[in-house]
C-alpha cells in the first residue's frame, strides 16, 4: 500500500472477496537520503502516505505493518539508478523496483508472515494461461494501464500475485474508494520516481553523489556532422531525444542522438536521426510466452508512454533479441524497458542494450 | 481469542483503582491548580497530596519532585537542564551507553549543537557499568553522570549506589533514569544517593501523559519552558492534576504490591527462559540472570530477524517487542544490545518479552506452544529469491 487510491481500493475488494487481508507499507527511503522538502505533502514513504494507509485499514479492518526496505531500495534500484545514468543509459526505476523490491523482497516479507499471497493496485490483469504460464494481460482502462512496468517478474512471483483492479477504470476506482468513505478517495495521483520528491533527476543525480564524493565530468557536446557545437556538465543529465537545456543555438532544433561515455561526448542531430527501425534487447524475461528461439511478430512498446509497433523478434540468445520494426521508431533509449504484447498480453520484456 | 501481551516494559494497562481516582479531576474537580478561588484551591490541593505521596514513595521530599509529562520529558530536563545550569564551569557529561534515547539524544543535541564534551559510560556483556570505568571518564569538568537504574531491552539492574559515589568524588552530579525501575524494584534515592531520578506513571499501570523529576534539594536546573511560574518556575503549564493523582494511586497500589508481585512475576519469567532456551534450539539470554528486573526477559533467536518473529505473534495475538517501541520501524540493531557486544546478527533476531500483572502460567505456555513452530518456520524459509525473474 502506497497511500494511494488505487492500492487502497485493491486491499479494500480483496478484503470483500474474503481474503485475510494485511496491509504492508514498504519503507522505502528517507528524506535524509534522497534530499527534498520533508514537508511536502502526500509523497508515497512520507509519514502522511503513511498515515492514509494505517487509516484506510482500519477502515477496511485490517492489520498494518510499515516494513523497512530501504537497505534493498538503495542497493538494487537506487544505485541502479544512479550507474545506469552514469553509463549513458536511462534507467526505469520503477520496472527495476517490481523486479527487485516488490517481487522479490516484499514477497519474501510475505512469506515471513506465512501469506500466500502479495497484492498490488496494479492496473493490469494475472491470469493462468496455457501450459501452465502465468500472464499479465494490460488492464482495461486503457489511460492507466501498468502491464509495461511488469515483465520483469518472474513466473513463481507471478503464480502468488493478486491486482484486483485490471478490470477496472480509474474512476470506478475512486468511486469505490468514495463510497466506502476510504480516505484516499480524492487523493491526487502522483506518477513521478518516488524518491525523486522534486521530480528534478538532475538534481537528485548531482547531490546523491556529491554526498559520496563523486562528481560529474563536463565533455563537449558535437554534432553528428563532427563539428562541436556545446559543452555538457555530465553524460548522466542527458537522455536519447532530449531537446531542451542543451545550451546551443542552431537554425533547426538539434536532439540529443546518442551518449559516448567512452569520450564523454553528447552527440545530437536533427529530428529525423532519432528515428532508428532495429534494437537489441537484452535481459529478457519471457513472462507470458513458453521459450524458443523461433521468430515472431508482436507489438512492442519501447518506452511506457509510447503507442505499440508491430516488429519482428528474433531471438539471439535466451535473454536476448533483435527486434526489427515495421516502422521506424523515435528516441530508441538504452536502459528503457522493451515489452513485447500479443493484442493485451505481455509476452515478455527486456532492457534497451542499443539501437541498431 | 484474547490477545496476550508481553509488551509490559512499552506500556501498561491503567489500573480501574486509578481511573476511579482520576476521573473527579476531569469532571467535578476540574480546576485550574493555579485557581485562587474554590475551583482551583480543592485541585491544588489533590496536586500536592499526590506530590507528597510520590515523595513518599522514593523517599524525598515533596518540594524535591516536579511533575511532568512523563519519562522523556523528565530525562530531557534533567540532562539539559543540568547541562545548562552549569556550563561554566563544567561542560563535561557522561551518559551510559545504554541509555534510553531519550537521554543519549539530549546528550548528543548538547554535544553537536552546544559545544558540551560527552562520553559514554561502556557496558559489559551482560550490561552493567563499573564504578572503576566511571572513574576513569569523571573529571573536573563534569556536570552530570546519567545511567539508567533499569534497561528497558533487557532489564539489567545497574549499581546505581556505587556509581553515584564515584561521580560526587569529582563534584559531578548523577542522574538515573528510573522509568523501568519504579514500582517494579524498591527505589529509593538517599540510599542510591542520586542527585535526580526520572519516574513515568504509564509504565506502572498508571495514565500516560504523566511523569515526575526528583531534584535533590539544593540542585538548580534551567527549565525547558517558559510561561508561569508552576513547579517553582521550573515546569510551567497547567497542571495535569488527574494524571498527578493518577500515578499517586499507581505507585501506591505498587507499594501494596511489589513484594508479592516481584516474586511471582519472577518465578513466571525464569520459568518462560527456561522454557524457551530448553526447547528451541539456538536461542541465546541476552537479559542477566541476576540483577535483572523480575519480569523482563530479552531473547535472540539466531538465524531470524525480530521483525517476523513479531509480526507472526501478532497474527497469533501474541504482543512482544524487540529492540525498544520507540524504535520500531529500523533495521539496525538495538543500540543497547550493542553497546553489550553482541554481534549484529543476534541482536538483529532478539525479542523482548516483558511481562505483568495479568501474565499467567497459562498464557506463557500458549505463547511458548506458539513459538515454537513460528521458529521453525522462519528458519526454513529458504535464503534463495522466490520472486526474481
Amino acid at each position: 500500500m502506497s497511500g494511494g487510491v488505487d492500492s487502497s481500493v485493491a486491499a479494500f475488494l480483496l478484503k470483500e472477496q474474503g481474503y485475510a487481508v494485511i496491509g504492508a507499507h514498504m519503507k522505502l527511503w528517507d528524506y535524509v537520503e534522497v534530499g527534498g522538502d520533508i514537508y511536502k505533502d502526500g509523497r508515497c514513504c512520507t509519514i502522511d502516505s503513511i498515515t492514509d494507509c494505517r487509516l484506510v485499514c482500519d477502515s477496511i479492518g485490517a492489520p498494518f505493518y510499515v516494513l523497512n526496505l530501504s537497505a534493498e531500495f538503495r542497493e538494487t534500484v537506487i544505485e541502479n539508478f544512479v550507474s545506469e545514468y552514469r553509463a549513458g543509459r536511462t534507467p526505469n526505476p520503477c520496472v527495476r523496483c517490481n523486479s527487485e523490491v516488490k517481487w522479490d523482497a516484499f514477497l519474501r516479507k510475505a512469506d515471513e508472515l506465512g501469506c500466500e499471497y502479495i497484492a498490488t493496485g496494479h492496473y493490469a490483469f494475472v491470469e493462468e494461461g496455457d501450459g501452465d504460464i502465468y500472464r499479465i494481460r494490460k488492464g482495461v482502462d486503457q489511460t492507466r494501464d501498468q502491464s509495461y512496468v511488469l515483465w520483469g517478474v518472474s513466473q513463481e512471483a507471478l503464480k502468488r500475485t493478486l491486482m484486483p483492479l485490471g478490470g477496472l477504470l480509474k474512476s470506478q476506482v475512486r468511486e469505490i474508494a468514495a463510497r466506502h468513505g476510504l480516505r484516499t478517495a480524492s487523493k491526487p495521483e502522483s506518477r513521478e520516481i518516488c524518491f525523486v520528491t522534486d521530480n528534478d533527476y538532475r538534481r537528485f543525480l548531482s547531490e546523491y553523489e556529491a554526498n559520496r564524493g563523486r562528481s560529474f565530468e563536463p565533455g563537449e557536446i558535437v554534432h553528428e556532422n563532427g563539428s562541436l557545437v556545446g559543452r555538457h556538465n555530465g553524460t548522466a543529465f542527458y537522455t536519447i531525444g532530449q531537446r531542451k537545456g542543451l545550451g546551443v543555438t542552431s537554425s533547426r532544433p538539434l536532439y540529443v542522438q546518442r551518449i559516448d561515455t567512452q569520450a564523454n561526448r553528447i552527440i545530437v542531430g536533427e529530428e529525423d536521426t532519432l528515428y532508428r527501425s532495429e534494437l537489441l534487447a537484452e535481459q529478457i524475461n519471457w513472462s507470458g510466452r513458453t521459450l524458443s528461439m523461433d521468430s515472431f511478430d508482436a507489438d512492442v512498446k519501447i518506452r511506457y508512454l509510447h503507442q505499440p509497433a508491430r516488429a519482428r523478434l528474433i531471438p539471439l540468445t535466451e535473454r536476448s533479441a533483435r527486434i526489427i520494426f515495421i516502422e521506424k521508431q523515435r528516441a530508441v533509449t538504452p536502459g528503457q524497458s522493451v515489452v513485447f504484447y500479443d493484442n493485451d498480453i505481455v509476452l515478455g520484456g527486456g532492457l534497451i542494450a542499443n539501437a541498431l | 481469542m484474547v490477545p496476550i501481551y508481553l509488551d509490559h516494559n512499552a506500556t501498561t494497562p491503567v489500573d480501574p483503582a486509578v481511573v476511579d481516582v482520576m476521573l473527579p479531576y476531569m469532571g467535578s474537580t476540574f480546576g485550574n491548580a493555579s485557581s485562587v478561588h474554590q475551583f482551583g484551591r480543592t485541585a491544588k490541593v489533590a496536586l500536592e497530596r499526590s506530590r507528597e505521596q510520590i515523595a513518599a514513595f522514593i523517599n524525598c521530599e515533596p518540594s524535591e519532585i516536579m511533575f511532568t509529562s512523563g519519562g522523556t520529558e523528565s530525562d530531557n530536563l534533567a540532562v539539559m537542564g543540568i547541562a545548562y545550569a552549569n556550563r561554566e564551569r563544567r561542560n563535561h557529561l557522561i551518559v551510559g551507553a545504554a541509555e534510553h534515547h531519550a537521554v543519549f539524544e539530549s546528550a548528543e543535541f548538547l554535544h553537536q549543537k552546544e559545544r558540551f564534551d560527552l562520553d559514554l559510560l561502556p557496558v559489559d556483556r551482560e550490561g552493567f557499568s563499573s564504578p572503576k570505568g566511571l572513574a576513569e571518564l569523571v573529571t573536573d569538568r563534569t556536570a552530570l553522570v546519567s545511567v539508567m537504574q533499569a534497561n528497558n531491552e533487557t532489564g539489567a539492574i545497574q549499581d546505581i549506589q556505587a556509581l553515584a559515589q564515584v561521580a560526587h568524588e569529582r563534584g559531578a552530579l548523577m542522574h538515573s533514569d528510573a522509568v523501568q525501575a519504579v514500582g517494579k524494584i524498591n527505589v529509593d534515592v538517599k540510599d542510591l544517593g542520586v542527585d535526580l531520578l526520572s519516574l513515568t506513571g504509564h509504565k506502572i499501570y498508571g495514565p500516560k501523559g504523566i511523569g515526575a523529576l526528583f531534584v535533590k534539594q539544593g540542585v538548580r536546573i534551567r527549565p525547558l519552558f517558559y510561561g508561569g511560574s508552576h513547579e517553582k518556575k521550573r515546569r510551567p503549564g497547567t497542571e495535569n492534576v488527574a494524571g498527578a493523582v493518577g500515578l499517586a494511586k499507581a505507585l501506591e497500589i505498587a507499594s501494596q504490591r511489589m513484594k508479592q508481585d516481584e516474586g511471582s512475576l519472577r518465578k513466571l519469567t525464569n520459568y518462560f527462559i527456561d522454557a524457551v532456551l530448553g526447547r528451541i534450539p539456538d536461542t541465546v539470554l541476552n537479559s542477566p540472570r541476576a540483577n535483572r528486573l523480575p519480569q523482563t526477559a530479552n531473547i535472540s533467536f539466531k538465524g531470524v530477524q525480530g521483525e517476523p518473529i513479531i509480526l507472526s505473534l501478532d497474527m497469533e495475538n501474541i504482543a512482544v517487542a524487540s529492540g525498544s517501541a520507540c524504535t520500531s520501524g529500523a533495521t539496525e540493531p538495538s543500540h543497547v544490545l550493542t553497546a553489550m557486544g553482541i554481534p549484529p546478527e543476534i541482536a538483529l533476531g532478539a525479542i523482548r518479552f516483558s511481562l505483568g500483572r495479568t501474565t499467567t502460567k497459562e498464557q506463557l505456555d500458549h505463547v511458548l506452544a506458539v513459538l515454537g513452530p513460528i521458529i521453525e518456520r522462519l528458519r526454513a524459509m529458504s535464503p534463495s529469491r522466490p520472486g526474481h525473474a
